[in-house]
């Protein structure tokens, strides 16, 4: 299993939901929810510690895989990410994710964790400092008033290039 | 060590006015920045003011930049007791329209290494600012508890 110890948090989202923990757990675990916030991505995941964790796209194809690091509703699910369903990327080191469910007075706090094993390229960090508020804000509209939100993804300036120069250079061999 | 920034990004289901709106009025900032009166309407060089729910007066600070409904840029300087001796830091709020929605950008910069300030609005500013969301999509924004320290604070202070 991955050794986590390794890992750092580059990326952190926080936001307030009126909802049960339960609520959250289940956006967050359901492909019927995710489809609907996730730029259309449904969730695919073992329910256990070390089971399979898959992001697919509509027509079934898989965009991310990975494994389950932690399984613990309504309050902790973490997991590996590798990109797997577009060319070079899945030569870039595993990420993790991971979402922390807390109660904070009247209303539930969601934080997200995005943590990395090498030192990505600020370019690279983009695409998730762009891509987790869309997606979270749209999780929020989704269990707040039922409607997710309308927003078109689409990597930020630099950011494929970016990729394409360290999949070409592999800088997390030496740095280990 | 560079100096410290915070920027945090929500996309509302609500138009740049409507954001705008509740950015500014005090009428409707204390329907969800938990019960805050914000006054932030006017030009630059005008004062951007809050007032905490007992009615203290929290902010008084200048508008450094206003552009409705699309740029605001205020100092930020708490007149809290135990916040006071750091010099004044700047909110920046960016507003994109997106298919009728919003894309809400706050930068908050110009802190001091080591800033105490930093630390609180770090922590504050996401439960602001999902409030505020709530209750332009929904009427209703969520209930303070995102920090005891702001609420103790303010309850010494009243």
């Amino acid at each position: 299993m991955t050794d986590t110890t390794k890992f750092t948090p580059k990326t952190v989202y926080v936001t307030y939901i009126a909802a049960t923990p339960e609520q959250i757990w289940q956006g967050l675990t359901d492909p019927a929810f995710t489809r609907q916030y996730f730029s259309g991505f449904a969730v695919d995941v073992e329910p256990r510690a070390d089971g399979v964790f898959r992001l697919l796209y509509p027509d079934g194809r898989v965009h991310i895989a990975g494994r389950v690091l932690d399984w613990s509703p309504p309050r902790r699910f973490s997991c590996t990410w590798v990109v797997e369903g577009m060319q070079g990327f899945g030569e870039l080191p595993e990420c993790i994710v991971t979402y922390e469910i807390e109660q904070a007075g009247g209303t539930c706090k969601l934080t997200m964790t995005e943590s990395h094993s090498w030192d990505v390229p600020e370019a690279i960090l983009a695409g998730g400092r762009a891509g987790w508020p869309a997606i979270l804000s749209s999780l929020k509209s989704l269990i707040e008033t039922g409607k997710a939100l309308e927003i078109a993804m689409a990597p930020p300036a630099g950011f494929m290039e970016a990729v394409a120069r360290v999949v070409a250079e592999k800088p997390w061999r030496g740095a280990r | 060590m560079s100096k410290p920034s915070f920027v945090y990004v929500t996309y509302i289901a609500a138009s740049p006015d409507r954001v705008w709106e509740a950015l500014t009025k005090p009428d409707i900032s204390e329907k969800y920045w938990f019960g805050y009166r914000v006054q932030a309407d006017g030009k630059a060089g005008e004062r951007m003011t809050a007032h905490s729910p007992t009615g203290k007066l929290a902010h008084d600070d200048p508008i450094i930049e206003s552009d409705p409904p699309r740029r605001l840029v205020y100092a930020w300087q708490p007149l809290y007791k135990d916040m006071q001796g750091e010099r004044p830091s700047r909110v920046t709020f960016e507003l994109e329209a997106l298919k009728g929605q919003t894309r809400l950008t706050i930068v908050h910069d110009e802190f001091d290494e080591g800033s105490k300030i930093f630390g609180l609005i770090s922590k504050g500013w996401p439960a602001v600012l999902s409030s505020l969301k709530s209750y332009l999509e929904v009427g209703r924004g969520l209930q303070p508890s995102w920090d005891d320290e702001a609420a103790k604070r303010a309850a010494a202070e009243a």
